[in-house]
């Protein structure tokens, strides 16, 4: 299996530098390109450009410029960034780390509130409350999360209770361990929620389905069958089992939530790698471009590989060849 | 069922029929018709042209169409005018001037316009003469009408999603059916390109093709590069899927029959072998359609996608970006609720579409 992985891994990494390349010759090339800027900007002077000029050979083909870029970042050197006057590795931890936060969070509040209501719906098939579970689900399921992010922001501004945009108060740093801890939350609320809600509604739809199934099973009827109380039935017979094919999902639902999570941050203003890419693409800022996409595709990368791992740790008829 | 018992129906009928008996499935496709035909006639209907501003009643609240006066006097429908103050913050305070009533008028003459970008043409269902101003669902921030900007966004956002489908999905029939027929290397190499798209977020990839497009480009040029960055992104998936299915399709016997009977291979994958992925084909366009919509939506959104003066629902909403706007003229927002229920059109038809094309789905019911 983990050869597998591992081929998988290494299909990847070329694919991926493709990419890269790709990139980089639309950044150098479009219009406007960071060279350019470098050059007509009055307040850098000729000595700093020069600068510039011969360590990232700005000069040179598009090729030869990229593979120094690449020789750079193997020596985990990610160039410097114009816009922010500081090297691109300073600007993007911290960015991956809050995008990292705001997935995880979304991911978190998606499984422990999906499942439940999943096996909810199940138990109460064509019920009332299963009716109730559905209309909210294909409301949320259609719902653009932008959307629910500015409706939440809106309520938000007039009730108060949640932050509104931003990661920290302005006094955060005064604030004790649990006071932040707080604070963090507030901030975190809306963009989780916004990101959160649709992919609620299909794992939610995708657990009651597979609740149904299990329910219908053999095993289900004997171990009722055989006496034994309804609630280790459906949480010790059937639940184990529904939940098994939703853990490949966990993974890939990761990697969505990093290219939704885009969108939010920048609505909510949460310092993310989202946020950062929109700025780094306005500003032709290529490195920073450059390594936000890498970074990008490297957290993508590793939520399929932990889906992979996951699926194959879980399931023991699962065998990659 | 019952009539006609010894009629015949193809299987095309039989699964219009099915999708017949699904009301929310029909109340969609009826209101997603309806949002097209409101926007391709968006002209006639609309009190104002897309870009007819008026500075003055900047986010102006909506007025309402009355009947009544403030004496109790019963009158054909009519608006108030309005009278700005600033309060200390120089925040605009609309007051409605109950002296001066303007009454709605029909086919009533207006921005001008092109009646299928020919005839030239100034008649407009419904407005209000000047100086007053009909602002059903208030304005922007231009003093732009709301109402006939969300229904001229319509035309963009809309085709956007048609257009974007009508585009990619060719591609990746085309592809899918490419790696699945003829597998081995080429299947490989295909495979490997669409991965790569699939490595990296799509919406980074999304700006980066964004900043390929040049600023002087005109709003139409700009249009037209979003619809192409959408599809270029967008097929890979569908290839995946197709060539799937056409890994298994390739093997049945009637490939076999026509391989021998001498058809090329481009035939055989167009002809026999795409048609047979077709009931999936139409459930995924109707599935996608959405996405593309959402994806120009967060274009515009950031300033990115369609530019003022043009309309798009993406755009109308990136007014709503700011928190005090959205205090100040709730009805921002909007645009938004637009997105949302075409979005849940396409689902419900998608999901009633593939309750009655897919026979892998079918209940028994009918048995």
């Amino acid at each position: 299996m983990f050869k597998y992985i591992f081929k998988r891994l290494i299909i990847s990494i070329p694919l991926l530098l493709v990419m890269a390349l790709f990139t980089f010759v639309i950044m150098q090339k479009s219009t406007g390109s960071f060279y350019d800027l470098l050059k007509m900007d009055p307040l850098i002077s000729q000595e700093t450009i020069d600068r510039y000029v011969t360590m990232y050979q700005l000069d040179k083909p598009v090729l030869v410029q990229f593979f120094q870029w690449l020789k750079n970042m193997c020596r985990l050197e990610f160039g410097y960034s114009f816009y922010y006057n500081i090297p691109v590795a300073k600007v993007i931890m911290g960015r991956m780390g809050n995008t990292f936060i705001l997935s995880l969070s979304s991911l978190l509040l998606t499984w422990f509130v999906a499942v439940p209501l999943g096996v909810l719906a199940a138990l109460h098939r064509n019920r009332f409350i299963d009716r109730i579970i559905q209309f909210f689900s294909y409301l949320s399921l259609s719902t653009p999360s932008f959307f629910l992010a500015m409706l939440l922001l809106y309520f938000a501004s007039r009730f108060g209770f949640f932050a509104l945009g931003g990661m920290h108060s302005a006094d955060y740093e005064e604030f004790s361990f649990w006071g932040r801890a707080v604070d963090m939350i507030r901030h975190l609320a809306i963009p989780t929620i916004a990101l959160s809600v649709g992919s609620i509604g299909s794992l939610q739809r995708i657990m009651r389905g597979n609740m149904l199934e299990v329910l219908g099973q053999q095993y289900v009827l004997t171990a009722r069958a055989k006496g034994l109380p309804e609630s280790r039935v459906i949480y010790l017979h059937a639940l184990r089992n529904a939940i098994n094919p939703l853990i490949t999902l966990l993974g890939y639902s990761f990697s969505y939530l990093i290219s939704g999570a885009a969108l939010i941050e920048i609505i909510c203003n949460w310092p993310g790698l989202g946020t950062l890419m929109l700025t780094a693409v306005r500003s032709k800022d290529v490195y920073l471009v450059m390594a936000s996409f890498m970074m990008g595709g490297v957290l993508f990368l590793l939520g399929n590989l932990f889906s992979d791992i996951l699926l194959a740790r879980c399931d023991p008829r699962i065998r990659y060849d | 069922m019952t009539k006609n018992d010894n009629k015949h129906y193809s299987q095309f009928q039989l699964a219009l029929m099915k999708f017949r008996q699904n009301r929310l499935a029909h109340i969609s496709v009826w209101i997603l018709g309806l949002l097209a035909g409101v926007a391709i006639f968006a002209d006639f209907l609309t009190p104002y042209s897309y870009d007819n501003e008026e500075r003055y009643f900047s986010y102006c609240q909506p007025t309402p169409i009355r009947l009544k006066d403030e004496q109790g006097k019963w009158h054909r429908p009519f608006v108030y005018g309005l009278d700005i103050s600033f309060d200390q913050y120089h925040k605009r305070i609309y007051k409605v001037e109950t002296e001066t009533r303007y009454p709605l008028r029909f086919f009533i003459k207006g921005d001008k316009y092109k009646i299928l970008g020919l005839i030239s043409c100034n008649i407009r269902l419904f407005g209000v003469r000047p100086p007053g101003r009909l602002y059903l669902w208030g304005a922007d921030s231009r003093g732009r009408d709301l109402f006939s900007r969300i229904i001229y966004g319509g035309r963009i956002s809309l085709s956007i999603g048609l257009i974007g489908v009508m585009i990619s999905f060719p591609i990746g029939l085309l592809v899918g059916g490419i790696a699945g027929y003829y597998g081995g290397k080429i299947d490989d190499a295909l495979m490997r390109l669409c991965e790569m798209f699939m490595l990296v977020p799509g919406f980074y990839l999304l700006l980066v093709l964004r900043s390929i497009v040049p600023p002087d480009f005109n709003s139409f040029q700009v249009y037209i590069s979003i619809i192409i960055i959408l599809s270029f992104i967008g097929w890979a998936g569908q290839a995946r899927v197709i060539r799937g299915m056409c890994l298994s399709l390739r093997e049945r016997e009637y490939v076999l029959a026509a391989r021998a009977m001498g058809l090329s291979d481009l035939n055989i994958i167009v002809k026999h072998i795409l048609p047979h992925t077709l009931s999936y084909s139409i459930i995924t366009i109707m599935l996608t359609i959405p996405g593309y919509i959402l994806a120009e939506t967060g274009l515009s959104l950031i300033g990115l996608g369609i530019q003022d003066p043009y309309a798009s629902w993406g755009n109308l909403l990136s007014e709503a970006m700011s928190i005090i706007q959205i205090n100040f003229a709730p009805w921002i927002l909007l645009p938004g609720l637009f997105i949302l229920i075409t979005v849940m059109c396409f689902n419900i038809i998608g999901d009633a579409l593939r309750d009655c094309l897919d026979p892998k789905c079918d209940t028994g019911k009918a048995i």
